[in-house]
């Protein structure tokens, strides 16, 4: 019998790419023969923008990359042109910076583990990481003043302290987080039929994920426990006993439960940096018109999805002569025409879902 | 008390015409039409009130309230929906195969309400009693494959391909472990009328002497009705809406609503096969029988919307291997128990 492949265009209006994101299939009845994937429908251009804004002017932009953790793409910003600057950040902006960028990073797990159910095809779990997201945004707003896009970085601090109202349902939440945890667990992750269609599928082997420069539980899905906040410390968090989670088998299964741990640790890396908060200022002695000098600077940190790497050049005006970010999203997804090549189309969502790639961020 | 509301109506409505003077035959039709108009229009309701339902048990397990605005308690949140979609343009895209492209939308409804149509709603209300109603009920059940197909095939989209493809591999692979499952109580009864079907479970439910047919006729009706864990037909996280994909508008709708008629056929059939039918538990005769039928309904198919709003998604080749090589096997093993324990029986001599 002849058959013959035929061509399958997902996207960019697919309720399963997590935003705009295009992938070309070619399939054999259900079966993935070759996948091209097309991103670029979200592309504001941000670091063009940046080049003609004023160096605290970047700092919003930042935050409409990963839309999901703001409060870690702002880090990754003022970390670089800290590091121009050679500004020393006061020790409680860094606690604060901490608690902040914890908590963005359990929101977006909480939605990472939520779509994720969703994109399996169990709508509740999605609603349960929510109801629970929830919470960490109202913190945040209490500390930002909004929801979603915080702008709460400035270079050479934060913008306020932390209000005293901030810390009650703070503390309350961390109680109640490892129950939650265990809430998804039961709903999600020991579903049977949720281990079937993830386990052993799209993996990952440890060789191709470093050929591939993945990062974040992309990476340590595959075992590696490559975390830039325990091998390379930036800011205080030398200071904090938090274990870095593996997965073994590198497989979808793998990098969701690594998620689900990572709320674990960043509950405890927040309980340890309020107990250990110091008084003092929280923005260091930064000029009002921040000029760096002329030079280049690049900084990483460890965002949800990955290393958030950001360069900045300045020809010491008060304006960026470059900013280029290494968004964790984008270079994740570089495997995933490789990765997807012989599994179901069923798998195609199950894969990229566990890529947890936010378009804001790969399209920058 | 009750027990007689909807025998007496088609009593009296028949002691009417005999008074009126029409002939036995026309009269016998006109209740006839009577009987079944009232079944349309109660299934039709039914599915509207079904969909709030299915709306308000996924919010609360999902923490949330769901509709509360129209009406009271909202419930009347589907109506207007229905009256929204009504409103609303279909769709036509250009290349589709319009005749069948339109016909199926409307063909989707046929199948459940031919199945009601020998439904016994209570103790001698069924509309037309079949004396192979098990066998009608079957055949006309397996009709929805190949609306659903239609559907699929004309919308000239491949996502409606895939869906449509993926509705015959299942329905095909799930319709035999679905009659198979039944084979046990029928052999048991030795008889494919549902009347003497529920009535032979006076003494014990089929579910307590068929356990494993009941699992695997519920387990297969949930993948024949397309739902959670089996509704790949419409994955909407992978091929969007699958057969419906290109559908707008009230067409959409009529499959939605058909789902939701189909679920009610699984679910009577259930009850009728496995769980006693209008028959009283333990002798709990105060509340009429057909009360107690829909009890019993309700119950499946809130166990259906419970399994719908817990379990994800299975993929297509676990699908099709769980059909082939767990639930045929199984029901076949079924048949065989079930024959060797009728012979001891026989030879014991009870």
């Amino acid at each position: 019998m002849k058959t013959q492949t035929y061509v399958l265009n997902m996207g960019p209006q697919h309720p399963s790419t997590h935003g705009v994101f295009r992938i070309i299939l070619e399939l054999d009845g259900e079966v993935v023969v070759k996948a091209t994937s097309v991103p670029g429908y979200l592309h504001r251009g941000i670091e063009k923008l940046a080049e003609a804004r004023t160096y605290t002017q970047v700092i919003p932009y930042t935050d409409r990359m990963d839309y999901l953790a703001s409060m870690l793409m702002n880090w990754g910003y003022v970390a670089a042109v800290e590091k121009l600057m050679g500004v020393e950040v006061p020790e409680r902006a860094e606690y604060i910076r901490v608690i902040v960028g914890e908590l963005s990073r359990i929101a977006s797990h909480l939605v990472a583990v939520g779509t994720y159910s969703v994109d399996i095809g169990g709508f509740t779990g999605f609603l349960y990481c929510f109801r629970d997201r929830e919470r960490v945004l109202d913190l945040l707003e209490m500390v930002s003043g909004s929801r979603m896009t915080f702008s709460y970085f400035r270079i050479g601090g934060v913008a306020d302290d932390l209000p005293p109202e901030f810390f009650p349902p703070l503390q309350k939440f961390l109680k109640d987080l490892p129950s939650l945890c265990d809430e998804y667990d039961g709903l999600i992750t020991g579903n049977e039929i949720f281990q079937a269609r993830t386990k052993y599928v799209g993996i990952i082997t440890p060789e191709m994920g470093i050929k591939y420069s993945l990062s974040g539980p992309v990476l340590r899905g595959s075992g590696i426990p490559y975390d830039l906040r325990k091998v390379r410390p930036y800011g205080v968090y030398d200071r904090f006993d938090f274990e870095v989670p593996v997965g073994k088998n590198g497989d979808c299964f793998d990098r969701f439960v690594c998620r689900i741990k990572e709320i674990r640790q960043s509950a405890r890396i927040i309980q340890q940096a309020i107990e250990g908060l110091p008084e003092g200022p929280i923005m260091a002695k930064v000029p009002k018109v921040i000029k760096p000098p002329a030079g280049e600077a690049y900084a990483e940190i460890e965002s949800s999805k990955g290393i958030l790497g950001c360069y900045v050049v300045s020809d010491g005006s008060t304006k960026p002569y470059r900013v280029h970010f290494r968004r964790p999203s984008f270079i994740n997804l570089g495997y995933l025409d490789e990765l997807l090549v012989g599994w179901k189309i069923a798998d195609v969502i199950a894969i990229l879902g566990s890529l947890d790639i936010v378009l804001g961020e790969v399209d920058c | 008390m009750g027990e007689n509301i909807f025998t007496g109506i088609a009593e009296s409505l028949r002691a009417f015409l005999y008074g009126a003077g029409v002939p036995p035959l026309a009269s016998e039709l006109i209740v006839l039409i009577v009987k079944l108009l009232a079944v349309i229009i109660f299934v039709s309701l039914n599915v509207v009130w079904l969909v709030y339902m299915e709306r308000k048990i996924a919010a609360y397990i999902q923490c949330r309230i769901g509709p509360n605005r129209v009406g009271p308690k909202g419930l009347l949140q589907t109506v207007a929906d229905v009256v929204k979609l009504l409103a609303k343009e279909i769709i036509i895209p250009r290349r589709v195969d319009k005749v069948v492209y339109l016909a199926a939308p409307i063909l989707v409804f046929v199948p459940p309400m031919l199945a009601f149509a020998v439904i016994p709603w209570g103790d001698g209300m069924a509309p037309i009693d079949l004396n192979i109603g098990v066998f009608y009920i079957l055949a006309v059940g397996s009709l929805s494959t190949i609306i659903f197909w239609m559907g699929g095939w004309s919308s000239n989209n491949k996502y409606s391909l895939v869906g449509g493809m993926r509705v015959v591999a299942q329905m095909v692979s799930y319709e035999l472990p679905l009659v198979l499952s039944l084979l046990g109580v029928i052999m048991l009864t030795g008889t494919l009328s549902i009347t003497e079907i529920v009535n032979a479970q006076r003494g014990t439910w089929f579910i307590f002497a068929q356990p494993l047919a009941f699992l695997i006729y519920f387990i297969a009706g949930v993948s024949e009705v397309n739902r959670v864990p089996f509704d790949l037909v419409e994955g909407e996280s992978e091929i969007i809406a699958g057969p419906y994909t290109e559908y707008s508008g009230m067409a959409y709708a009529m499959y939605m609503l058909a789902e939701y008629g189909n679920m009610m056929v699984i679910s009577c059939m259930c009850t009728i096969m496995f769980l006693g039918g209008w028959l009283a538990p333990f002798g709990w005769t105060f509340l009429p029988s057909w009360f107690w039928f829909f009890i019993k309904v309700y119950l499946m198919i809130f166990i259906f919307m419970w399994i719908r709003w817990t379990y994800p998604r299975i993929r297509v080749d676990q699908l099709l291997g769980f059909g082939w090589k767990v639930l045929v096997p199984l029901s076949l093993a079924n048949i065989f128990v079930t024959g060797v324990g009728m012979y001891i029986y026989r030879a014991i001599g009870w």
